[in-house]
């Protein structure tokens, strides 16, 4: 029996929102390694963001759920950690929608560059964790508004 | 006379149940840390911590072969099967005492989980790459508070110095080597400790120095060492009771 491509299979993978920052995708994480097929198996290779991050069980339910709803039967979860997980592996267009959504994206430097709610690059930090274990908590000094900046790991 | 078990099974629960205790008393500050900001970062950290031991005790069950899952070890084992040091097991004190302890524990943990990068045990080298990033992270974290605590109040440089007093002779278990410890080393699979005390000496006196703490004359003075399990304090059976106590009420129970 013919199964579906596995370049269907991360187009499909492209449309589940991170259970944390449903503004982007999965594959916009860059969290998804591998898309493969053995025999009539679909082996998804997943890597952590953080060893303890309490998302990672949830997101391996999402993506069962997903393939499901497009007709696969066979699906097997692989977990990765090594190259372990960085946020360079975050696509443009995450990093984009990142920040359309209040949170400032990682950046080499380690701070965020700009505040993004509005742009200006007067910012401190308030405290190296945030509301989840990728994001630190940072200020503006312009318009004084809180932001969230995800972590540079 | 008890059977020695496998050294790499040993090893794996020392770095385990270190993760284990630790993470679980840094989550006891959920919901009572000074201020907010602190209050989500110890639970993070917490977190981390917990990470690591789940991925640690796996992977033990597996090198043991009887079917354990990290559940099980973590949660049906008794304190004298607990591989952990006691200075994680230690009641958290204030702030600052437990802010100390971190940064004590998380320079020694950054520095073996750099080192277990190139081991012999390509597990062991996976699951240390993932860690070592969340450990510097914790290091960047606890070093700065440590510094702030010191060089700040009065009070505060009173308490954090305390602290140092009562964490200090503890954090030189780190350090103890022993037949587990050799083979591990001998076999390339886990640096053996004393490897990595000059570093961890020149590291914490260079920021408790800048922190303005004097570093106490004090050695580690139990006789026996919570590696090996024959020594453990009061505090671990507290923790247990409270940790445990689901699993042990209702056997099986999952969320
Ligand atoms: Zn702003």
């Amino acid at each position: 029996m013919a199964h579906p491509s596995t370049e269907q299979v991360w187009d499909w993978l492209d449309t589940i929102p991170d259970p944390e920052i449903p503004a982007i995708t999965l594959t916009d994480l860059g969290i998804i390694r591998n898309v493969g097929w053995d025999g009539d198996t679909c082996v998804v290779t997943v890597t952590p963001t953080y060893s303890g991050c309490p998302a990672t069980s949830l997101i391996n339910m999402e993506i069962e759920t997903a393939l499901r709803e497009h007709g696969l039967e066979k699906i097997e979860l692989k977990r990765q950690l090594s190259p372990a997980w960085t946020t360079d592996w975050m696509s443009e267009r995450g990093r984009r929608k990142l920040e359309e959504y209040g949170i400032a994206p990682p950046q080499p430097a380690g701070g965020p560059d700009k505040c993004p709610h509005c742009g200006s690059t007067n910012v401190e930090k308030l405290s190296q964790f945030g509301s989840t274990p990728c994001k630190a908590q940072w200020r503006c000094k312009d318009c004084l508004e809180p932001f969230d900046y995800f972590k540079c790991i | 006379m008890t059977q020695k078990s496998d050294p790499k099974f040993e090893a794996l629960l020392r770095l385990g149940d270190n993760a284990l205790i630790l993470g679980h008393r840094v989550s006891e500050w959920c919901g009572h840390a000074p201020v907010l900001e602190e209050d989500i970062a110890l639970a993070n950290t917490a977190l981390d911590l917990l990470g690591q031991t789940s991925l640690w005790l796996e992977y033990a069950g597996e090198v043991e072969g009887k079917g354990r899952s990290a559940d099980d070890i973590a949660f049906l084992r008794d304190a004298w099967d607990f591989r952990n040091v006691l200075l994680v097991e230690l009641p958290n004190g204030d702030f600052g005492q437990t802010i100390m302890r971190q940064y004590l524990f998380d320079v020694f943990n950054r520095l073996n989980l750099e080192a277990m990068k190139t081991s012999t045990d390509t597990r062991i080298a996976e699951i240390a790459e993932k860690a070592a990033k969340e450990a510097a992270y914790h290091v960047e974290r606890s070093e700065g508070t440590v510094i702030g605590l010191g060089d700040g109040t009065e009070e505060s440089h009173r308490r954090i110095q305390d602290a140092l007093n009562i964490l200090w002779p503890y954090a030189q278990e780190l350090f103890i080597t022993d037949e587990v410890d050799e083979e591990m080393a001998k076999a390339g699979v886990i640096p053996d400790p004393k490897s990595l005390q000059d570093a961890w000496n020149a590291e914490v006196r260079g920021a408790l120095a800048e922190a303005t703490l004097e570093v106490p004359e004090a050695h580690f003075g139990h006789r026996g060492s919570g590696k090996d399990g024959r020594m453990h304090t009061e505090h671990l059976g507290h923790i247990l009771t409270q940790m445990q106590w689901l699993q042990r009420a209702y056997p099986g129970q999952e969320w």
